[in-house]
Order: C-alpha cells, then structure tokens, then sequence
C-alpha cells in the first residue's frame, strides 16, 4: 500500500470512485428502511392472522382491496371509484393549495416588506390564523354550501397561514446588508424583488410550504366527511358506516401512499430551488 | 420601497401597537357594516358586534365551559402521553443514524395519515367518548415532537460531544448531559407545535365524530340545529382564543426554560 | 510523559485511502510547553487528536505516562479551537468549569475553590454566572482553559486555540498560556500554524512536513523564561529561531513531493 510515491494526477478516478462508494452507501440506506418497512408489514399480517378482528383486517387483504379499487383495469381504464372519488379529491386538493400558495406568497411579500403595512395587519393575522380550520368547516358550510366551491375553498384558506406568515418571517429575515449591496450595484425593484427578496426568503417559504401540504390533505379530508357525495374522505366514512371496514383500511392506506408521494414531489422541487443552500448544520469553526 | 432601501428606524412599542389597534378596528368596522347594510345577509354574516357579545357571552356559559374542560381534558392527556413516548423515542432513534434511517420508511408513510382519516378507525375500536378522542391525539402529537427531539439530538455540536469525551463522560453521560441540554429546546418547540395540533385535532374529531361533549360538540350541536350562526362563530372564536393562550403560555415558559438560548456575541 | 514513536494514519482503504501521517516520532517531557507547527493540512489535528485517544492512529506506538493510548487517558485535558461549540451554552460560565469535575467526587467546598482558583487563573474572577453568549470570543476560551484547567490534568493539549481569536487578544491569551504553565507547572502541548506563536511559547517546536506528514525536526527554544511581546519578539535570538522554523516548513529536508490534499487539519 504504497502511497509515498507521489499521487498519480488522474484525480478525477479519484472522484468517481468516491461517487461510487457514496452511491453504493445511499442504495444500502434505501434498501435498509424498505427492508425494515416490509419486515414489518409482516409482522403486522401475522399479528392480524394470529389474532383475528373486524376492525384490523390483514394487509394482504387491504392491499388487495386497494389494487382493485383504484389500479387501472386489465383494460388500462381508470376504475370508477378512481374517477368518481380520488382524481376529483386530488383534484380539489391541489387547486385549493395552488391558489393559497399564490395568494399568500404574494400577499406575504408585500406585508412582508413594508414595516407599516405589517403593523396594521400582524394582530389580524395572528388571530386569524389561530382558528382551527378544521372548525372553520360549520362556518365555511354557512358561507358557501355544501359543493366542490366550498372545498376548494376551504383548502385553501386553511393552508394559507402557514405560508403567508412563513413568507412574512422569510422575506424579513433578509439582511439589510443585502439590500444595501443592491444599491451599491444600482439594481432596481423588480430586480430586487426576483435576485434578494423571493429567493432569500425561500427556505422559509418552502417551510411553509411543506406545513401547508400536510394540512391541505387534513382539510381535503374533513371537508369530504360532512355533507359530502363523493371524495376519499367519504368513502372512508361511508366504508365504516356500512361496515365496509377494508374499504376502510384501503382509504387509510391511499392517504398514507399519497402523502408520501406529494412529500417525495416537494422535496424532489426543494432540492431544486434550494441547491444553493448548504445542508442545515452548524457553522465549521 | 424605503423600507426595502432604507436603514430600518427604531420603532417605538406604541407606533406598533397604535397602528395594530388601528388595523383591527378598521377591519371590525369593515366587518359589522357589510353585515348591518345587508350586504351580506345576516343570517349568513352575522354583525360583529353580536358575534362579540355572544363569544362573551359564551365566556360565562357554565355548560359552555363544561365543553371547553372536557376538550382541554382530551387534549392535555394526550398531549402528555406523547410527550412521554416521543422524547425518549426521539432522543434514542436521533442518537444512532442507522436506526433513525432505517425506520424512515415507515415513518414517511404514517406521518401523512390525517388523524381525520383514522377518526372512523377509532371510533369503532374506542367508541365516542374520550378515549377515542385522546387516541387520536396521541396519534396526532406524536410527529412534530418525535421529530423535533430527532433534530434536537442530531444537532448537537460535534464540538461539545469531542469535549465531553476528552473530559471521559461515558455513552450515556454523553446523552444525558450533552445532547439532552442541547435537544431541549427543540424539543420544546415540538411540543408547543403538538400542543396546537392537539387541540385542533380534539376538536376536530368531536365535530366529526358527534361526540357528546367538547367544543367541537357544541359547534356540531349549534348548527346542525339550525340555530345561531353568530353562535357558531362565536364558538370557532373562542377555540381560536384558547389556541392562542395555550401558545402564549408555552412561548413564555420557553423563554424561561432557555433564556441562555440567546446569540453569541461576535 | 507524552511518546509517539512512527505514529502513522491513514484514512480510508483502499482506493480512497489516503496517508495523512507517515511517522510521526516525538516525545513530550513533563512540564515542558512542546508546540507542534507545520504548513496548511498537515494533519496537526489528526495528530493531536489521536494523542488526546479520540482517534486510533492506523499504525505506531502511543502512549502516556507508560501506558498505551486505547481511549482518552485520564489525566489529559484539551481545549478546542471552537470555542463556542465546545462550551456549554445552558451552562453558567461556572457550572462549564464545574462540568468535568461532577465524575470525581469532591466535596461542595472543594468544587468552588478549584473553580475560583481557574477562573483566577485565566483573569475571569466575576464572571461565575455568565453565560458564554454573553461573552467575547477571548473571554470564551479562556472559560474553555479554565475548564481544563480545573480538571487539573498532566497534560493539556491545545488545538490552534487562538486561530479564530483576533490577534491583540491572540497575545493576551498566549501570555495567559505561559502564565499558566508556569503557575501550575503544567506540561503543555501546543498545535498551532502560526510561526510566531510556536516559537514564543514553546520550549521545543516540533516541525512537521506537508502530507504525508513527518516530523522534520524537532527544535530546542533556548529563549529566557520570562517572555514578553515585544521584548521577546525583538531578540536576535528569537527572530532567527523563527526564521529557521519558517525555512523548514517551506524546504524541508527530504522534500516529498505529494499531490494537494483536503484539509484535514
């Protein structure tokens, strides 16, 4: 092992066999936690067969139940409970969430970035955005009825506070020192508001974000529990109602399967947008 | 934009508050005129001045009241529970990457489950009452403070831990004198975030379960009974209200708890 | 006290392996101030942190006071070059000096008096119920001395504890090194990159090479005890130890050439 001679210039096999070790190291961690999902997933269908109950059905059937209910068929069209429930769930979901995010982005900006505006408005918005949404559901019923309006609606009032006052806190955290360099450099607003402003302030922004995803399918949710026709949610309730209980389960575990993707999706953009950013740790002295 | 370009001026506490005050007014002005000129009908939008009397009214309503304990009752019990799971769980799983990697599948995928989405789940196995309540707050308060305390742990300055070990702490001294100071705070902060879900999830599943009792019971009672929408709002109200103080009294015991928390000087 | 004999390290196998200690070969005499310079990268830190038993050097003989370097001996104290992640934020500036003292069973009385007789020592009498955020840079190592140095080890070791300080108070604290040296007869050793201060505190310089790292060689300080800033920096005798220092960092004898490595240091 012989490293006195002098180390031979070709460094860059040097780095692709330290990309390689880190990439062998990152496939044995992702196998590592399937692993440990499916052990116990196992574990959990042996509890249910050795100890058998209505309420907690096996796995096996639950999964089964839900490739039926919303895998394509063998003719490679949309079951009709995907079409009927999940795709206009989602589908509200996310125009509820867009528009929050849009709106509370925008609205966090300017009040954001003007001190006297943020007086007038900060005690409204700090005692606005501690109602629970879920109890905004009897008022947002009164307000606008028991349609998809209403929901999408909901959504996405519910999901704009975490935004708006995460948008608030990250465009003032800026550093006045960077304002000031963008004198020294004579750049305009516009300039300002896309270079300093909007991507000093997203971290906390896609903070907000990530808070508000996890909401918005709560309200996605008990919007469809209530008065409600169609949706995931009530096909939860209606499952448990009519003792449907691995309908249930399979509306349970859908929920979880699309969180998960909708997480991975924004993290995914995350790494994106904030490539820049050094991984959160401390300061190296 | 001055503010944008500008040094930022030394405010005093009373401008802020001055013009707070003055944004609030205007808005409730705002608010009782749309409904008074019939703009919007009453019975939709109700005056705020009536809203406001009814949430004090609400105040001093001993049945009201008797709601309002049995919900903070659910809340605080489950609240404490997790408290007790998540913690240690968060400080052990934070301790050894392997586990904590290990485990993150798993955790992905529960961790989106609503606890709306269980209520039906938990009413067949614990019934209406408060266990099925309490159950779901567990469920619920468990995340923010297991991650928090993972967080807390993994960020412990490597520094400290090296200093630990020149002066030959064991393992577990490490843990207990170092890490745990050092995950304190954020765990802290985990539990201020349960605290708010918590109480949103209690009442939640009251609204959605029919529970017999609870804030979220009143506001399913009022108006499902056709009654009162100023009733009902007044009710959100007030479990905005008790939101609020509960996060109040929790930042202050922060404050307390960690008053060395404070930036370092240069 | 303190002896290395052809310590090696390497890190990583294989293709990534890479030598950061080649042979190392010193040794450590109680009550002397030993301080150990060499250019950018050159694994001081690797070095002294296998001589605190943090780290398992990959080859070579290490011991202390006869025995054989496994874990951190007892009787050995360091002082980090981040101050401020090696002190303890929740704790009072006396409860960080009281910190390692909580394993050896003294008495109440006997606690506060080392503590008073540290913070005495390092010029921070008075300031037993700060905390370290509110405290200078310079103030908050000297708690990190005054920590180690109620702990009353045989040996302190001393990672570039001055390199994030800035330089008037880089002199104060050096001073403060020597004042302690001598106050307690403390054996001393001392890593640093900078030149001066190597010489100025020291009894011998240990001079070490670029990676793979050796000890070039090691120099005897024949300057007087009583050392003093400028007094001491203006001696003849001084300035040409200082230079030859700097001639052996730069042209060392056996000139290894090896390729740029990261900074391990």
């Amino acid at each position: 092992m012989a490293l006195t001679t002098a180390v031979p210039t070709a460094s860059r096999s040097r780095v692709g066999s330290e990309r390689q070790a880190a990439r062998r190291q990152w496939w044995g961690r992702f196998a590592l936690r399937w692993v440990v999902l499916a052990v116990l997933i196992t574990l959990w269908q042996v509890a249910t067969v050795a100890f058998p109950s209505p309420f907690f059905p096996q796995p096996a059937r639950i999964f089964e139940r839900a490739a039926l209910l919303w895998f394509p068929g063998a003719n490679g069209m949309l079951t009709p409970s995907m079409q009927s429930d999940v795709l206009p769930s989602l589908g509200r979901m996310l125009l509820g969430f867009s528009l929050s995010v849009v709106v509370a982005v925008a609205l966090g900006t300017v009040i954001g970035l003007s001190r006297k505006v943020g007086d007038y408005i900060d005690p409204i918005i700090q005692f606005l955005r501690a109602v629970p949404p879920p109890a905004l559901l009897p008022i947002f019923l009164v307000l606008f009825g028991t349609g998809d309006q209403m929901r999408v609606l909901l959504i996405a009032f519910g999901t704009a506070w975490p935004i708006l006052l995460n948008t608030i806190e990250g465009v003032r955290s800026i550093e006045e020192l960077k304002y000031e360099t963008a004198t020294v450099f004579r750049i305009g607003f516009v300039g300002r508001l896309t270079r300093i402003v909007l991507p000093g302030a997203a971290p906390k922004i896609l903070a907000g974000v990530r808070t508000s995803l996890s909401l918005a399918l709560i309200l996605m949710v008990i919007s469809e529990m209530v008065a409600a026709s169609s949706g995931i949610g009530f096909s939860i309730v209606q499952a448990q109602r009519g003792f449907g209980f691995l309908d249930m389960w399979a509306g349970i575990v859908l929920l979880g399967i699309i969180g998960f993707l909708l997480n991975t999706v924004l993290t995914l953009i995350e790494r994106r947008i904030l490539g820049w950013q050094r991984s959160s740790g401390r300061e190296t002295a | 934009m001055t503010a944008v370009a500008t040094r930022p001026v030394q405010r005093r506490v009373s401008t802020k508050v001055t013009r707070g005050l003055t944004g609030v007014a205007v808005l409730l002005v705002l608010a009782e005129s749309v409904s008074r000129f019939g703009i919007v009908p009453a019975n939709i939008l109700p005056p705020v001045s009536r809203v406001l009397s009814d949430t004090f009214g609400l105040l001093v309503d001993p049945e009201f009241l008797g709601d309002v304990g049995s919900t903070l009752t659910a809340w605080a019990v489950g609240l404490g529970m997790a408290i007790i799971v998540a913690v240690p769980l968060g400080l052990v799983l934070g301790s050894f990457r392997i586990a904590y990697e290990a485990s993150s599948a798993v955790v992905e995928f529960m961790r989106p489950i609503p606890s709306v989405a269980l209520i039906p789940l938990a009413i067949l196995v614990f019934g209406q009452g408060t266990d099925m309540k309490i159950a779901l707050v567990v469920y619920a308060s468990l995340w923010p403070i297991f991650f928090n305390t993972v967080y807390g742990v993994r960020d412990v300055d490597p520094v400290a831990k090296e200093t630990a070990r020149t002066f030959r702490l064991s393992r577990i001294g490490i843990l207990a004198r170092v890490s745990l100071p050092y995950a304190a705070p954020l765990a802290a902060t985990g539990v201020r975030i349960s605290a708010a879900i918590a109480l949103i999830v209690t009442i939640s599943a009251e609204l959605l379960a029919g529970s017999a009792s609870g804030i979220g019971a009143y506001i399913l009672r009022i108006s499902s009974g056709g009654g009162d929408t100023s009733l009902v709002f007044a009710g959100t109200i007030v479990a905005g209200l008790i939101g609020v103080v509960v996060n109040l009294v929790l930042v202050a015991v922060e404050r307390k708890m960690f008053a060395w928390k404070k930036e370092g000087v240069a | 006290m303190l002896n290395v004999s052809h310590l090696t390290h390497t890190y990583g196998t294989g293709a990534k392996a890479h030598l950061a200690l080649k042979d190392i070969t010193f040794e450590v005499q109680p009550g002397e101030l030993v301080s150990i310079v060499g250019p950018s990268g050159c694994g001081k830190t690797t070095l002294l942190r296998t001589m605190a038993g943090l780290m398992r050097p990959t080859g070579g003989d290490l011991t202390f006071l006869g025995d054989e370097i496994t874990s951190v001996p007892e009787g050995l104290a360091m002082v980090f070059q981040d101050y401020r992640g090696s002190l303890f934020p929740w704790l009072t500036v006396a409860a960080n000096v009281k910190f390692p003292l909580a394993k050896l069973g003294l008495s109440k009385t006997d606690l506060a008096e080392r503590v008073a007789e540290s913070l005495s020592a390092v010029g921070l009498t008075g300031f037993e119920d700060r905390f370290p955020s509110q405290l200078s840079g310079g103030m908050q190592q000297r708690v990190a001395i005054a920590r180690a140095l109620a702990y009353r080890p045989k040996i302190l070791l001393m990672d570039e504890p001055f390199a994030s300080v800035d330089a008037q108070t880089r002199e104060d604290l050096e001073d403060l090194v020597l004042s302690v040296k001598k106050k307690f007869n403390m054996t001393i050793l001392f890593v640093t990159h900078d030149i001066d201060e190597s010489v100025y505190l020291a009894d011998r310089v240990v001079v070490l090479s670029k990676p793979p790292t050796f000890v070039v060689t090691t120099l005897d300080i024949p300057l007087s005890d009583n050392r003093d800033q400028i007094e001491t920096k203006e001696d003849p005798e001084f300035i040409r130890l200082r230079g030859e220092v700097a001639r052996l960092i730069r042209h060392p004898e056996n000139d290894e050439v090896a390729s740029p490595v990261a900074d391990l240091a």
